[in-house]
């Protein structure tokens, strides 16, 4: 089965998912890959046997079709034949379902509970013993992506989520308007927002880098433009970045208090 | 007192014989209109669907054309969502599952050895309903046709977010056509527990037949759901409900379920009797019974079954327990064991036949060569981990396209190609079938397959662009050109059919040696369909009659066929 899963790499990219982002992206590779190649001997099967039949079986003059109209012992079989396979995709399934949805602790290189910002803030219960977890409540509305972060004073920003390397992040998805669906190719499952609904998925990032994605769900005239981007960080790199953008939309928001001020006393006339 | 009994008995002894014979036929056009033949009708109803199928697919040939590259600006994002949204309600309202009443009026009634289907009036009205409604819908081009997709997900098709008529006209042709498909699938019903001819017990139905009947069952069960939700939404866009807007209390949601109760069905509605017909087009041309008739039959109810119990696995990215996705998804397994029985059969069927290289059989033999892969695909989409990647991408639309056209489409090709010669009197031409076939064959595999490539590589479906960055380029212009080489395939069967009405070799009344009794009486049948129905004491009567005739070695005192000249 190893060898299975190691698969020669020229198939690879174009017949199986992008996976490498996070490891449930790749679980969700292994078990398509186990499907796929289980539904590949069945392919193989039915096509060789109707190609087969169709050359061989040609009328031919003087030829006399079998009048056979079944066969009980074979047709149970491979009734039962079917049956089998799809319990043991079934076992395969399950085996792998806990790793895909539920969310690990954080890895040795996360995000730190020293790190406090960000530790437990919005989280009742740890999935597993380990790191904190960061959540990002992520919004969708017509046609861009919000995500806010936990911890003391606003932190939010639109379309690019910053986040650590080796940290588990659990995405609580919203909708504001229609629904969307939340979906970076290389982190694996995608997950819809539905107003009315808080839905849940999460990744883990093993290596610093960008990762993009897309609406999945078409939400208007805007869908195809609607991108996300994942930008992982090192968690100190992302300190200093929630720092700063913390800073940055404080500034803002005292900036926009002073105008208001400014205009209420000078311009009541207007 | 005797008198009286006296002139009632000469009442009862000298009847008054009204030979009317048929009522006088209406000439030309008007004739069509005011039609209550089964097979006019049927006709009708061929006629209508194929117009609304290259409709669709003229839709389909834009999308492909703007996405053949990244970043393309043929057109815009209103009119791309706008073509997704007619091309796939098109094809299922208006094209596979009417075309296949089309069949179904023509053939049910023939195949049973029925004069007329139960109720020729409502036959009428289900055509006509179906029509209008296919024109209210299309009449939505003139000002906004509806952009939120076939599905109509609310609150996207709620009026806040969708303003426009084109949803309201979407609505109009739901519930036109869903009143079409219910009176027709009650008539079929009525039709045939009741009027198949003697002899012709359960277990010596057409295959075809039988899965008319089921399809029927599953229009009844299945379509009041999508009737009642198009209703909330109606009300929900123009008087102030909120069934489906979470503001209100209401419950995206629950139009999901409400959908795909019926859409889910709506699939194995599409392609059941397309499987009918290939189980009667290959023991004709394998020159062997069908392998496993029970099976094959059996199979069909218990697919009709499972497939109202599977459609949340349309759902599997909402927030929904993961039990509940556990659920749907051994469901869907299940499904996958009577679908696989079919097919199993089929090329038993196949095997150590006799087997006669006709157009009809092409398209027939291609369709358990497709479908599997949609099999495949589909058991791969079922486990839903796989699922939360595969949804809403291109893989998805590969799926189904290999579903709905390698199976529904190219069988009912086939079925034309078979049946074509009973309807009009005259053979379509081989050369031009064959060709036909290839193009689509090739066409439809260079089209579909690539696109499991394009929906592996992240590119979701629905969107009217995508970036270079993404890798899909290629796949995308690749599938585009099969798309337009099956475009010609399907052109080439259309010049076929045109050629044939005229100059089509005659076909007489059982050109390919067939089992069932359609073939029985003329090509076209007469206004009565038969004047005598023979007695039936097997699934292939036909065949019967033509062992007894070759036994009593007078065959020209009987109306069948003697046996079809060899060079078939």
């Amino acid at each position: 089965m190893a060898i299975l899963i190691a698969a020669p790499p020229a198939f690879a990219d174009a017949l199986t998912p992008e996976s490498g982002g996070s490891s449930n992206a790749n679980d969700i590779d292994t078990l398509y890959k186990l499907t796929l190649y289980v539904g590949l001997v069945i392919f193989l099967l039915v096509e060789g046997t109707l190609i087969w039949s169709l050359v061989k079986y040609r009328a031919r003059r003087g030829g006399r079709a079998d009048q056979i109209r079944g066969n009980t012992p074979l047709e149970i079989g491979w009734t039962m034949g079917a049956a089998a396979i799809l319990v043991v995709l079934t076992v395969v399934t399950f085996l792998y379902l806990d790793d895909i949805e539920n969310p690990p602790a954080s890895g040795p290189g996360g995000l730190s509970a020293s790190q406090a910002q960000f530790a437990s803030v919005d989280q009742p219960e740890p999935p597993k013993s380990g790191g904190p977890v960061l959540n990002i409540r992520v919004n969708g509305q017509q046609f861009i992506w919000r995500y806010d972060y936990p911890g003391e004073g606003q932190l939010f920003s639109y379309e690019e989520m910053v986040v650590p390397t080796n940290t588990t992040v659990v995405l609580k998805l919203e909708a504001s308007d229609v629904i969307h669906s939340w979906w970076i190719p290389k982190f694996g499952p995608k997950a819809d927002a539905v107003p009315g609904y808080v839905n849940e998925t999460w990744f883990k990032v093993p290596k610093a880098g960008v990762y993009r994605g897309q609406c999945a769900e078409l939400c208007g005239s805007g869908h195809a433009d609607m991108r996300a981007k994942v930008v992982a960080v090192s968690p100190d790199k992302f300190q200093q970045w929630a720092q700063r953008k913390r800073d940055e939309i404080q500034a803002a928001g005292e900036t926009l208090a002073k105008q208001r001020k400014q205009r209420e006393q000078s311009g009541e006339g207007d | 007192m005797e008198a009286g009994t006296a002139t009632r008995e000469r009442r009862i002894a000298r009847p008054e014989v009204a030979l009317h014979g048929p009522p006088s036929e209406e000439r030309g056009w008007l004739r069509w209109l005011t039609t209550t033949d089964h097979k006019k009708i049927g006709i009708l109803y061929l006629f209508a669907t194929f117009i609304f199928f290259i409709l669709g697919g003229v839709e389909a040939l834009i999308m492909r054309l703007q996405l053949s590259q990244p970043d393309n600006t043929l057109i815009d994002p209103e009119t791309y969502n706008g073509l997704v949204t007619m091309h796939g309600t098109t094809m299922v309202f208006l094209f596979v599952v009417p075309v296949l009443a089309g069949f179904g009026n023509y053939f049910v009634p023939l195949m049973i050895g029925a004069r007329d289907m139960a109720f020729p009036r409502l036959n009428a009205l289900s055509f006509w309903l179906l029509l209008f409604g296919g024109i209210a819908f299309y009449t939505s081009v003139f000002f906004e046709p509806p952009q939120a997709g076939w599905t109509m997900y609310p609150p996207l098709s709620d009026d806040a977010f969708s303003a426009g008529g084109g949803v309201d006209a979407w609505i109009f042709l739901i519930h036109l056509t869903g009143i079409s498909s219910i009176v027709g699938a009650i008539n079929f019903i009525a039709t045939i527990h009741n009027m198949r001819t003697r002899g012709m017990s359960w277990g010596r139905m057409p295959l075809f037949v039988w899965t008319i009947l089921v399809y029927s069952y599953l229009l009844v069960v299945a379509l009041p759901s999508v009737a009642a939700g198009v209703t909330m939404l109606l009300t929900d866009r123009h008087f102030g409900t909120g069934f489906f807007d979470p503001a209100a209390g209401g419950d995206p949601l629950l139009w999901q379920h409400l959908f795909w109760f019926f859409g889910h069905p709506e699939v194995y509605i599409m392609i059941l009797p397309v499987f009918g017909m290939v189980s009667e087009i290959l023991p004709v041309f394998a020159r062997k019974p069908i392998f496993g008739y029970k099976a094959i039959a059996a199979a069909t109810v218990a697919i009709a079954f499972l497939g109202l119990l599977v459609w949340a696995h349309h759902m599997f990215a909402t927030p929904t327990p993961t039990v509940v996705l556990a659920f749907f998804m051994l469901s869907s397994f299940t499904i996958a064991v009577p679908t696989g029985i079919k097919i199993f059969n089929w090329i038993a069927t196949l095997w150590r036949g006799q087997i006669v290289m006709k157009t009809p059989l092409y398209f027939a033999a291609a369709l358990p060569g497709l479908f599997v892969i949609g099999g495949i695909s589909g058991v791969i989409l079922a486990i839903f981990p796989v699922d939360w990647y595969l949804h809403d991408t291109y893989f998805v639309v590969a799926h189904f396209h290999y579903v709905l056209f390698g199976g529904s489409v190219f069988g009912l090709f086939g079925g034309l190609y078979y049946w074509f010669p009973k309807m009009s009197g005259r053979l379509m031409s081989e050369a031009l079938g064959k060709v036909s076939f290839w193009l689509m064959f090739v066409g439809f595999n260079v089209t579909f397959l690539v696109q499991h490539s394009i929906g592996l590589e992240g590119m979701p479906r629905r969107v009217y662009d995508y970036d270079e960055s993404l890798g899909v380029g290629t796949y995308n212009l690749i599938s585009t050109i099969g798309a337009f080489i099956l475009g010609v395939g399907v052109l080439v069967t259309v010049v076929n059919v045109l050629l044939s009405l005229k100059r089509g070799q005659r076909a007489g009344n059982d050109p390919w040696q067939g089992n069932t009794l359609e073939w029985f009486t003329s090509s076209p049948p007469p206004p009565n369909n038969f004047d005598v129905v023979p007695r039936v004491r097997s699934v292939e009567p036909m065949k019967d009659i033509r062992r007894e005739v070759a036994a009593a070695a007078t065959p020209a005192e009987t109306v069948a066929q003697p046996v079809a000249p060899r060079s078939l």
